[in-house]
């Protein structure tokens, strides 16, 4: 009997190719088979014979919301810079999305960085995608040679071993405390919705390390941004960093050192996670592509965190509501400004 | 060259007694280490007599750390008021202080090597290649993702090492390559192996010799234009998204950019690690930027390493550990787009 994800792929397959014979898009975003166990390949499929290539599993950790908005420019017909927008509809693009990427992409709908009415969402409900680390690190000092899906459990084969395992044991941070699994746009569904998940406590990491005391906490951060070798990856995995020029690279002025000093690392990391506030949707692709294994996005769930609290809002879920950081509300809370009267009457 | 038999408790004291006089570096295993003043993530100091373990595989952090560090100061100068030698572009002390880097792998040896090629004339690599001596140790396991043999290297090679420690019966056999390996070899009392051990070791070779030239030849047959027109870039620009990860965890990635940091009045020019894959790295003063789009940044990282490093010094800048078969963020493996690009007419 074929698994679930098995049968989402030939759902998939199916929708992609239909969506690009008839011309109602001119390229799927999705996924293709990695060369590594636990890996796969984001791919744009441009022509219909090429959709037997699509497939999902497990391994999806990547957020395709990231290659959007470029993909929906290289279908546009060439102009250049000072061209005006051709006359009539441009063509559309289809991606595959989850519950937190369709909402990365109902933000990029409002930061203007794509436009609905181009987009066709292929909406798949996530069970949770595993990490490939936590795999590995149950087998240290073993290699993994391949990795077989079934709906509960992986099962696991190397030289001379093979062992099954659970599949949710293994399932990245971030999704086994997701409470929005279903995706909030779809244009065609892709298998069976899948509910809210009531998840007692999704901000239990970072209620953790608020209990700690400063001095632990400034432990933690050093602790764990201090294997960071700048690749940037967390960067430019993100469907949130689409600036042209990132503060990190622009030299003039220079906002941050370029080397591994752990002020500038630091602060990388800081500036980065505090311009994803509100925006955030915890999809965990800048903690699942870092080859060092940090685990930089305690950062984003802490904001996250406070995003919810002071002003009710999760990104993302409110596709017609304004941004929480760019509106000002007469009755926002604003504790954290320091006026000139409240100076030095910190912690009042 | 002299050969020494050497057992597992031997060659922990001699770590051990490195590291009374010189600065030794280990693999680190498990969770990566932090990256420290005078090396990067995934090595340790090696203290005491701690028992070496060589993970099988290339170790985590490339061995490039120790010779093209990041970041490296080049210049120090000073911008105080009042400083006589306000402004005066000072060279730093030259460094000197032995270095011990043991656990390194034929591919990283081959990697100093390589890099060495464009490195040649630069100060800096130099200076750290003369301090620096390499302990490494032939694989007798490999990992599914190694490929050193199609680069051009072996698993059983030694080249770039000076000391190369190979498995033998009951222990290893210890080859002394250079004046430097024989220098920190001088004084051990230590057993010669026997020939029978010597022969092994050799067969062994003969039975794998690796260095494969196959496709270094075919691929500079291949003609540049068609490789550099070839459709099989628009999916990895697709796919790509340019981070640096491929490249700064690569052993044979030597690309710098240059900085001046000034802290209170004390300014030091740095050079730090580059990435082909930074639209920054190709940006020209103008505005410009030649390799502005991201397939155009994904298709020069390989074909400077599949082709216009080889036509410019001979062998590919890759030796093939598969540092970035394992790391990449979207699985873009340099096994797949070299067998593509043999198959350009």
């Amino acid at each position: 009997m074929p698994t679930i994800n098995e049968k989402i792929s030939e759902e998939i397959r199916a929708q992609a190719k239909k969506l690009l014979a008839e011309g109602t898009v001119a390229a799927v975003i999705g996924y293709a088979s990695g060369s590594l166990p636990m890996t796969v390949k984001p791919l744009v499929v441009r022509r219909p014979e090429d959709c037997g290539k699509l497939l999902w599993n497990t391994f999806c950790v990547l957020n395709l919301a990231n290659f959007l908005p470029e993909v929906l420019k290289s279908v546009e017909p060439p102009r250049g810079p000072r061209d005006p927008k051709p006359e009539g509809p441009l063509p559309k693009v289809a991606i595959m999305a989850t519950g937190c990427w369709s909402r990365n992409i109902v933000v990029q709908i409002q930061e203007h960085q794509v436009e609905r009415e181009r987009v066709v969402v292929m909406g798949v409900g996530s069970r949770g995608m595993v990490s490939r680390r936590k795999v590995e690190a149950l087998f240290a000092g073993r290699e993994i040679l391949a990795v077989e899906e079934l709906d509960h459990d992986l099962i696991v084969r190397g030289s001379g071993f093979e062992e099954k395992i659970n599949r949710w044991s293994v399932v990245r941070d971030n999704c086994q405390t997701c409470t929005h699994p279903d995706p909030l746009l779809v244009d065609v569904r892709i298998g069976e919705p899948v509910s809210d998940r009531k998840n007692p406590n999704p901000f239990k990491q970072v209620d953790e390390l608020e209990a700690k005391s400063a001095a632990e906490r400034w432990g933690w951060f050093t602790s764990e941004f201090a294997t960071c070798i700048r690749c940037y990856a967390c960067r430019n995995a993100c469907p949130l960093c689409y600036c042209p020029t990132c503060f990190v690279d622009d030299a003039k002025p220079q906002w941050v050192g370029k080397s591994l000093d752990a002020t500038d690392t630091g602060l990388f990391h800081v500036m980065r996670a505090y311009h994803c506030a509100g925006r955030c949707t915890d999809c965990g692709a800048c903690e699942s592509v870092c080859p060092m294994g940090i685990n930089m996005r305690l950062l984003t769930k802490k904001l996250n965190k406070d995003v919810l609290n002071l002003y009710g809002i999760e990104a993302g879920m409110q596709p017609d509501s304004p941004l929480p950081l760019t509106t000002y509300k007469i009755n926002d809370p604003q504790k954290f400004i320091v006026t000139e009267a409240g100076a030095g009457k910190e912690g009042e | 060259m002299k050969v020494f038999k050497i057992s597992q408790a031997e060659l922990d004291n001699m770590v051990a007694l490195w590291s009374q006089s010189r600065k030794v570096y280990r693999p680190a295993v498990g969770r990566q280490q932090q990256a420290q003043p005078d090396y990067g993530p995934g090595w340790r100091k090696a203290e005491g007599a701690s028992p070496l373990t060589v993970p099988i595989g290339p170790a985590a952090g490339s061995v490039k750390t120790f010779l093209f560090p990041q970041p490296e100061t080049m210049m120090t100068y000073s911008l105080k008021t009042g400083d006589p030698d306000r402004g005066l572009m000072k060279e730093p002390a030259k460094l000197t202080e032995s270095q011990v880097v043991v656990g390194l792998r034929p591919c990283d040896a081959r990697s100093v090597l390589l890099n060495n090629l464009p490195f040649r004339e630069d100060p800096f690599y130099q200076a750290n290649l003369e301090r620096t001596v390499f302990v490494g140790f032939t694989c007798d396991e490999s990992l599914s993702t190694c490929f050193c043999e199609q680069m051009g290297g072996s698993p059983l090679d030694s080249d770039g090492l000076d000391i190369a420690f190979s498995r033998a019966e009951n222990g290893y056999l210890a080859e002394i390559l250079t004046p430097k390996g024989e220098e920190l070899m001088a004084g051990l009392n230590l057993a010669p192996a026997a020939n029978s051990d010597i022969t092994a070791l050799a067969d062994r070779r003969k039975e794998r010799p690796g260095k494969d030239t196959a496709i270094l030849n075919t691929m500079q047959g291949k003609d540049l234009n068609k490789l550099y027109e070839a459709p099989l870039w628009q999916p990895l620009g697709d796919s790509c998204i340019n981070c640096g990860a491929c490249t700064f965890i690569c052993p044979t990635c030597y690309c710098f950019d240059i900085q001046d940091e000034v802290v209170k009045g004390s300014g030091r020019r740095i050079r730090y690690w580059d990435s082909c894959m930074f639209p920054l790295y190709s940006l020209h003063t103008t505005g410009h930027n030649p390799r502005g789009r991201k397939l155009q940044r994904t298709r020069n990282r390989f074909m400077h390493k599949l082709k216009y490093f080889p036509e410019r010094f001979g062998p590919f800048s890759c030796v093939g550990c598969g540092r970035c078969v394992q790391d990449c963020p979207v699985n873009i493996d340099i096994r797949e787009v070299m067998a593509d690009l043999l198959t350009v007419e």
